[in-house]
């Protein structure tokens, strides 16, 4: 399932939910983002996206990872709008009968959510505004898949 | 090439600099290179904003594509700064 939304999502009920959905998962991974204020002063995170393209360019993401693993379901949840430190940005969740094939494709869709879906960070601090650049990591990232 | 109607989105930093989320443009450029030229050679925002294509990516009919290819049968048209979700 891909949701993107604007309201705050409860990371600990959409888990437990996901989880008892999937039937025959021995394996169940979930990672949750998190607005971090990791210079000090950061006020908001503000998150724009390209609503005719971020669900489509989700549901790719995902059918790539449900084609490349051994999985049962895969849920990706992802906010826009103005976020406060502390706030739950995204999560995804995996579920497969082996752990491995949940750790990889969770990662698979880390990696490929950062730099392949269309959002963009706006950070908001006491001294003003500035767009969240990308980070050539995350674009290395892509290379081991 | 024949002229048409192309619906042309902006974002993040791009939207920003050009003071526009969208707008149509009528164009017979054949490629998305060409259309940058174009809009590039409009006014100074747009010349700003174009400056340096290697800080932009562009999707068309919302996936993501080459700055070479081609428009022909295109209906929208997006440029932005690499993205920055998760």
């Amino acid at each position: 399932m891909i949701r993107v939304q604007a309201m705050p999502f409860d990371a600990g009920g959409e888990l437990n939910r996901f989880a008892a959905e999937v039937d025959g998962a021995g394996a169940v991974v979930s990672f949750t983002g998190v607005v971090r204020d990791v210079a000090g002063g950061l006020e908001a995170m503000e998150i724009e996206h390209y609503p005719a393209m971020t669900e489509k360019a989700l549901g790719a993401i995902r059918a790539q990872a449900v084609q490349r693993w051994d999985l049962a379901d895969a849920l990706v949840i992802h906010r826009f709008g103005r976020l406060e430190p502390g706030e739950g940005i995204m999560m995804v969740a995996t579920a497969a009968r082996h752990r491995r094939d949940a750790f990889e494709a969770a990662e698979f869709l880390m990696d490929y959510l950062k730099s392949r879906a269309p959002f963009w960070k706006k950070e908001i601090t006491r001294d003003g505004a500035a767009w969240v650049a990308s980070k050539a990591d995350d674009e290395a990232a892509l290379g081991r898949w | 090439m024949s002229e048409q109607s192309l619906n042309v989105l902006y974002f993040a930093w791009v939207r920003e600099r050009i003071g526009l989320p969208v707008e149509d443009v009528t164009t017979s450029a054949a490629t998305v290179a060409d259309l940058v030229e174009e809009l590039r050679g409009r006014e100074e925002r747009y010349a700003a904003a174009f400056a340096d294509t290697s800080a932009l990516r562009v999707a068309l009919d919302q996936e993501l594509a080459e700055f070479d290819a081609p428009l022909a049968g295109v209906r929208e048209v997006a440029f932005f700064p690499p993205m920055t979700g998760g």
